[in-house]
């Protein structure tokens, strides 16, 4: 009720992420600011961005020597900095979930995936084998895996990375997140997959009413599937507009990565090369609070 | 005389019940000079074009000539002095314990150089690496300066022929930019011919000026890119394809279109 903007589900005020190396520390996350309602957030910015980071640092799955601070990150009001390592755990997966870039490493290979599914239902749920089974099953049915009970007892080898993808999905939404954060979730699959991936994700995340931040360094699907987008560069946001205005965007940075992609529709000679200029590292970080 | 020519070429994997097919009567054709893109989905077998080309499956079929020699089950010395292969993962395709010096070092010299420390200094220029990255091994360099490595790896022994399996798409944008440009001039220069293999239809629409589509093993449809452009496609799965890559533009379009209204 204090919490002005209580349709925000995640407030992160001030978030760094330090990594202690020999030569002094290096600040992966400067200091960055963002809110997320019921929307899909974008973030994008190329590899070395930060942009992976943060979303690891809402979960708080820096390990250490890696330190996380932040003024508070608060999921509907609680501050997770506040928490305990074994309250977290209850955060992880039944509040906010999160999709990797490749399901051939995040799924056991030695267990079956249906069992994985409903392993990851019995966690958060207290039910039986079979009820877990049956919601299982349900879940492949929504992301419209065609023949579920056949697909149930398959071992991660013996599905496609679409397929993989798909489970990874069922899996993570299976305990009602809130917030779930997808983390280059289709940079390993086809072109022709990954459309059909994000319509999935897309649909269940407006059906349940969650927020979505879908972390990328595709320019062009980050602005066709988001609503909103924060630039990242160098631990820190550059820009921030609504996705379908991106191309729309100033700063010279992001004008710069948009003008490098070869484009179907518009020919050119040669592509243009991203010219950085050192002052953009000292720019002040801009706020993505709404 | 036409740089690349296949025709009818099949290529499997495993024997009897175990047998896959992953070449089905592919036939396509790349005058010199010219360059040529296979697109498709991961396992529709562009990549393993490639590899039957330069010998690295001996089970093939076929008929296969580069620049007017037709390929028997072998290749000799002179066959990689012609074609060379750029791959898709530079952090795994250069030694992690070489330095770039031995990496074309070596290469120079399995090809007879004599002038090698020269052509290494001038190899490092037309990548646009310095001579300050000589002595550097690959964990010091950066995804786009391995790439260059690789590519300079590749022109050592003065190729005219590159196979360049999906080069950029380990790469952030911008660096994919920097290399899709020095690929473009070093063809201008060099006279290079292409034959390159990618997923994304935009990067093989800028290098390329025909395209191979292949689904299942099989090339579906060759079109030029002009017509690809104006999605002239015959081919559902072509079209399918298109509409996938255009579907991410064409919220770009509608973006533009808004700020002009």
């Amino acid at each position: 009720m204090t919490n002005g903007a209580d349709n925000n589900l995640l407030e992160i005020q001030d978030l760094w992420v330090k990594f202690p190396t020999r030569s002094g520390i290096f600040d992966a996350v400067r200091g960055i600011s963002f809110s997320l309602g019921r929307e899909r957030l974008g973030i994008v910015g190329e590899s070395g961005s930060g942009k992976s980071m943060t979303g690891r640092a809402i979960l708080r799955l820096i390990r250490p020597p890696g330190i996380v601070s932040a003024a508070r990150i608060d999921l509907e009001g609680e501050n997770l900095m506040e928490l305990s390592e074994r309250q977290m755990r209850s955060v992880r997966g039944q509040r906010i979930s999160m999709i990797m870039q490749d399901p051939k490493f995040s799924l056991n290979p030695v267990m079956r995936v249906g069992e994985q599914i409903s392993e990851a239902y019995r966690l958060h749920a207290n039910t039986s084998k079979a009820a877990a089974k049956r919601k299982s099953l349900e879940m492949l049915e929504a992301v419209k895996i065609r023949d579920p009970e056949r697909v149930y007892s398959l071992f991660p080898h013996e599905v496609s990375g679409g397929m993989g993808q798909r489970i990874m999905i069922a899996m993570m939404m299976i305990p009602d997140p809130k917030i779930l954060i997808a983390d280059e979730p289709t940079s390993a699959l086809d072109v022709s997959v990954q459309m059909q991936v994000l319509e999935i994700m897309d649909n269940l995340v407006r059906d349940r009413g969650m927020g979505l931040i879908f972390i990328s360094h595709d320019l062009n699907l980050v602005s066709a599937f988001c609503d909103r987008v924060l630039i990242m560069y160098a631990g820190r946001v550059i820009e921030t507009c609504r996705a379908d205005r991106l191309h729309e965007a100033k700063h010279p940075y992001t004008r710069g990565l948009l003008n490098s992609l070869p484009r179907l529709d518009a020919p050119v000679e040669r592509l243009e090369v991203l010219k950085r200029d050192p002052a953009w590292r000292d720019e002040d970080s801009i706020s993505g609070q709404t | 005389m036409s740089g690349i020519l296949i025709d009818g070429l099949n290529v499997w994997f495993g024997e009897h019940e175990m047998r896959v097919d992953a070449v089905k009567g592919a036939s396509i054709s790349v005058p010199e000079g010219g360059s040529f893109g296979l697109v498709g989905e991961s396992g529709s077998g562009k990549s393993t074009i490639l590899r039957a080309l330069t010998g690295l499956v001996p089970t093939w079929n076929g008929y296969m000539e580069v620049l007017g020699t037709p390929l028997g089950a072998k290749r000799d010395r002179s066959f990689y002095r012609k074609v060379q292969m750029v791959f898709q993962d530079p952090y795994a395709s250069l030694h992690p314990r070489h330095s770039v010096d031995q990496v074309l070092g070596e290469t120079l010299s399995l090809h007879g150089f004599r002038d090698i420390d020269a052509r290494i200094s001038k190899l490092l220029d037309d990548v646009g690496l310095g001579a300050s990255f000589r002595f550097r091994y690959p964990h010091q360099l950066s995804g786009g300066q391995r790439q260059r490595v690789a590519i300079a790896r590749a022109l050592a022994p003065e190729p005219q022929i590159l196979l360049l399996d999906e080069p950029t798409s380990a790469l952030d944008v911008s660096v994919q930019a920097e290399i899709l440009n020095l690929l473009s001039d070093l063809r201008k220069e060099r006279n290079l011919t292409y034959l390159m293999v990618s997923h994304n239809l935009a990067v093989v629409g800028h290098i390329c000026s025909s395209i191979a589509v292949m689904q299942l093993g099989e090339i579906v449809e060759t079109l030029s890119v002009e017509q690809m452009r104006a999605q002239e496609t015959q081919h559902p799965y072509t079209k399918h394809l298109l509409a996938s890559s255009l579907g991410a533009i064409k919220g770009d379009g509608s973006g533009a279109d808004r700020a002009h209204g």
